[in-house]
């Protein structure tokens, strides 16, 4: 923040920062070759609804345009107990991904175009292993950065498996240095 | 170009600019009238080094500000395996906001109060008490902690100590003088043309400045709080969830009485109209602005969030 919202205690909210979502299919193309990670088709978008009308159409406008595109990709909707809401795009394992961050994109644009950016927290594209593990690369739109989150049963995460892939995925995309911002979702619709 | 939601407050900004730029005149004058008296007896440097010591108390209050506020409130800061919840709601909000992640502390005390202390953003304390937790449900808190990040996000503890240096030289320079009347006012130069004691003169400046310093003081509080309330509504964008927790805290909702009935009885009889209405003594020197101004601002932020495109 500058000196003079610092001073004036006029902070802005922050917009969103929407322009490396579409690095994701690469990427998803380096984690399968290197460590055999394969997308499951799941993408979902988190972000909280401001109270009111607006955002209430807006979300139906969005719902509605996913559910009319070409492949009719099940779209679900959902509030976790942070009172976060989820928006799930749920196509079959093995879609291009490309589709899938047309979807995700879809959202953002249509959330950031009626003034509801700055309520962005992440979005969340989700892997599986031939062994059951799974995988989501969260990007966090106000940082405009990835990283990967791996549960590994209740509350418990895979920091291994999260190095491993933090370092496959390093010269593709914007990878968060700063641990402490790696936040858990727990119970993240698509994982 | 997407549209924002975002309503600025141009005359908060206005009125705290103008605030802060007299609290400096305050200072400026404070230290510029005591050179002035001082010199005439001899004493010119004194004014400085005394500036100069108030400025420095100012700073180390700032500097420690996380440890005694912590310790004032008897908090333990909490990890995030002893308090998950609260945590995560810090996490969110944080990441929302890109703000790095303060330390949390919780006090143990049914008083519902929550405060942010720190002398920056990387070193930033937010805490809460046990009776807060318990008063509240999730998305209130929720709104209280936003409330809180934007304190922090806004340097308000630097910017308050900042404020305050008028007022803290004004208080040693009004301890100080006071010595000066036991040992007769510096000697041989005491008396200066208009017969009056330098003492005396300094008590009198310090004390006026003191006074004034002391208003100024309370008024940017409240501007610095309205500006909070905005901040964290906007980051949350539920302004009604912070409303309902500012009106379960100040109010009377929820709270089981701690005074006898016939106390209180008593003491309202005392104030059943106030002498001037408007502008009584207590809206002068609060540190927080009155809960009718806190929900009409946050009102007017929900209508603009709620408000569907034509």
């Amino acid at each position: 923040m500058g000196f003079w919202s610092v001073l004036s205690g006029r902070s802005k909210p922050k917009q969103a920062n929407l322009d490396s979502l579409f690095l994701v299919p690469s990427a998803a193309i380096t984690l399968e070759t290197t460590i055999g990670f394969r997308p499951t088709g799941d993408g979902s978008v988190c972000y909280r609804a401001a109270d009111g009308a607006a955002a209430q159409i807006v979300q139906q406008e969005v719902v509605e345009l996913l559910r009319s595109t070409g492949d009719a990709p099940d779209v679900r909707v959902s509030t976790d107990s942070f009172g976060f809401t989820w928006i799930v795009i749920d196509r079959e394992p093995g879609a291009d991904v490309e589709g899938l961050c047309t979807g995700l994109h879809a959202i953002n644009t249509g959330l950031e175009s009626q003034g509801f950016g700055p309520g962005l927290l992440c979005t969340v594209v989700g892997f599986t292993d031939p062994g059951g593990r799974s995988l989501g690369l969260v990007y966090l739109y106000k940082q405009g950065t990835f990283y990967p989150f791996a549960p590994k049963g209740p509350q418990q995460r895979d920091n291994l498996l999260e190095i491993q892939v933090r370092d496959a995925l390093a010269g593709e995309l914007p990878i968060e240095q700063d641990l402490s911002r790696w936040l858990a979702i727990w119970g993240a619709p698509g994982l | 170009m997407a549209r924002t939601r975002f309503v600025g407050d141009a005359g908060l900004t206005a009125r705290m600019t103008l605030v802060m730029f007299l609290l400096g005149a305050a200072f400026v004058a404070l230290i510029g009238l005591v050179m002035g008296i001082l010199a005439q007896g001899g004493y010119g440097g004194l004014a400085v080094i005394v500036g100069l010591a108030g400025i420095g108390m100012a700073i180390w209050q700032w500097a420690n500000s996380d440890k005694v506020a912590m310790r004032a409130m008897r908090a333990r800061e909490v990890t995030p395996e002893q308090a998950p919840e609260l945590h995560g709601m810090i996490d969110r909000l944080c990441a929302m906001a890109d703000m790095p992640k303060p330390r949390v502390g919780i006090a143990d005390t049914p008083v519902p109060n929550a405060f942010a202390t720190g002398r920056s953003p990387d070193r930033a304390v937010v805490c809460v008490t046990t009776g807060i937790l318990q008063t509240l449900d999730a998305e209130e808190l929720e709104g209280v902690l936003a409330h809180e990040l934007s304190h922090v996000a806004h340097r308000d503890v630097l910017v308050m100590t900042v404020a305050s240096s008028a007022a803290i030289t004004a208080g040693m320079l009004t301890q100080g003088s006071q010595y000066g009347m036991f040992f007769g006012g510096g000697g041989r130069r005491g008396n200066n043309n208009s017969g009056l004691p330098i003492w005396l003169l300094v008590l009198i400046v310090s004390m006026v400045v003191y006074a004034v310093s002391f208003l100024l003081l309370r008024l940017l509080s409240r501007y610095r709080e309205l500006s909070a309330d905005r901040a964290g509504a906007h980051l949350t964008m539920k302004p009604a969830a912070l409303a309902s927790a500012l009106q379960k805290i100040t109010g009377t909702i929820n709270q089981i009485p701690q005074r006898d009935l016939r106390e209180v009885s008593a003491a309202s009889a005392l104030c059943i109209a106030p002498a001037i209405k408007g502008v009584s003594l207590s809206t002068l020197t609060s540190t927080h602005p009155p809960l009718e101004q806190r929900l009409e601002q946050l009102a007017r932020i929900q209508a603009e969030l709620g408000r569907p495109s034509a």
